[in-house]
């Protein structure tokens, strides 16, 4: 299968490409080749670091390319950055509008006495029906890195609690995204890519 | 619920892992990829593996010993020693690491902490300090002193200071590790751990003295760690991180189970 990584020059890919190979996908990156995306039978948008670095996708005119294929129904997910790039944008790079398919913004955690970054092994509740999480049991956990998050709405597919609730990942049709790292997060995490690798229009495995 | 995670550690010296006592008399371990695909599979939340006698022409080594470590981890993998510039750094999140550390380089150069967080992210920054007790200090713990080359060399730097440094400049973590209480099996350093700790507000890894499972769970409570770093405890078939972390549930502390 023909995975997509974009790579938009936020921090380190190979994690996500060897757990991509791992699970027999055949994973090709781009950092601005159009006809890639163009091509893709699925749309990986990883990322760690900083908000204002997706302005990248803009320059490169990935941005469109991106928002075409995912109106032509190829499955994408967002992990971590690439999933809060799907809202309108995020208060750590206010000038750097996101994709806007989700209308709210991330925002920074709130002031608490709590450490932040939110660094570790946290859990999900898991919203019934989502497709990426199907198989996530109550009480296992995912790793999670991050500052910003996505507001917690009813596209949520699962909402994590540190200080406050957020989204710890979101679904809409072929639009996914995550905000901990499946590519971390053992075999948790490779179960839940498995079922973005598997996914189909029809609902059927 | 956010829950506190079991580091393995592996220190490394020209492709083996090795265990010494208080940075001094090194014993073979084993394989880097074999112990830390064995530690991940055991339920540790994450892995570190340290070059403790870092050199130039060891340099290929390591990333060879990196890339086929990392190969089928799906855990954190952090990697450190003798990273020096963010090219280095580069290179080893090339070969599959996840985070680096960095320990002298960093308080020879701070900038460094700046330059690898700009390029990677503060959460693939992991800064490293090795303290010592200072009594002649007016505040021994707070005032411990830092020192460098594997524990080799006095810096003049006060822990608390020097942690709180790193985190403006853009530390995703510390990793702490006390001197005094390395390889000895008798406990962390709470007091050390917990001043360190309270003084940032990134998450802070203890290391150095781990030998029971009431010492976690004391660096865990009284030592306000957020994770805890264990090389001796797993090595020699003493223990796995999955049968500490049943134990540490028992004992009320928050941990990733089942794992």
């Amino acid at each position: 299968m023909r995975v997509t990584v974009i790579d938009y020059k936020a921090g380190n890919l190979t994690s996500v490409l060897k757990a991509l190979r791992h699970l027999g996908a055949e994973p090709e990156v781009t950092d601005g080749n159009l006809s890639l995306v163009e091509a893709a039978e699925r749309i990986v948008l990883p990322g760690v670091g900083h908000f204002a670095a997706t302005e990248r996708l803009d320059a490169t005119g990935l941005t469109p390319a991106i928002r075409a294929a995912i109106a032509r129904g190829v499955p994408f997910l967002g992990i971590c950055v690439g999933m809060q790039w799907l809202y309108a944008g995020s208060s750590e790079a206010p000038q750097q509008p996101g994709l806007g398919h989700f209308k709210e913004s991330c925002t920074h955690f709130a002031e608490s006495t709590e450490k932040v970054p939110h660094v570790g092994w946290n859990s999900l509740e898991v919203r019934k029906g989502s497709r990426l999480l199907a198989g996530v049991e109550p009480g296992e956990y995912v790793y999670f890195t991050h500052s910003y998050k996505g507001p917690v709405t009813n596209d949520m597919a699962a909402v994590t609690y540190y200080i406050e609730p957020f989204a710890a990942a979101v679904e809409r049709g072929n639009l996914m995204g995550v905000q901990f790292h499946p590519e971390k997060s053992g075999a948790t995490g490779l179960k839940i890519l498995r079922n973005f690798l598997s996914w189909n229009a029809e609902g059927t495995e | 619920m956010i829950t506190k995670r079991i580091i393995a550690c592996l220190d490394v010296h020209g492709g083996r892992v090795v265990k010494g006592v208080q940075f001094v008399d090194l014993v073979d371990a084993g394989d880097p990829a074999t112990q830390a695909a064995r530690h991940a599979r055991e339920g540790a939340d994450e892995i570190v593996l340290l070059d403790i006698t870092a050199t130039h022409e060891g340099r290929a080594t390591l990333l060879d010993t990196v890339r086929r470590t990392a190969r089928e981890l799906f855990v954190p993998f952090c990697v450190g020693g003798g990273i020096r510039t963010a090219d280095d750094a580069a290179q080893v999140f090339e070969a599959g690491a996840d985070k680096v550390s960095v320990n002298s380089a960093a308080l020879k150069d701070p900038t460094l902490i700046d330059a690898i967080g700009r390029s990677f992210g503060a959460q693939a920054v992991v800064v490293a300090i090795d303290a010592r007790r200072d009594p002649k200090a007016s505040d021994p713990v707070r005032d411990a002193e830092v020192f460098v080359q594997g524990g080799r060399k006095p810096t003049g730097r006060r822990v608390v200071e020097w942690a709180r440094e790193a985190e403006q400049r853009g530390a995703g973590e510390i990793l702490l590790t006390s001197m005094d209480s390395d390889g000895t099996r008798a406990g962390f350093d709470c007091e050390l751990t917990a001043a360190v700790s309270e003084s940032v507000g990134i998450p802070v890894i203890a290391s150095g003295g781990a030998g029971t499972v009431e010492h976690f769970a004391d660096v865990f409570g009284r030592g306000k760690a957020d994770a805890a770093l264990a090389a001796s405890i797993f090595h020699f078939g003493v223990s796995s991180a999955r049968s500490l972390k049943e134990e540490l549930a028992k004992a009320g502390v928050s941990v990733r189970l089942p794992c």
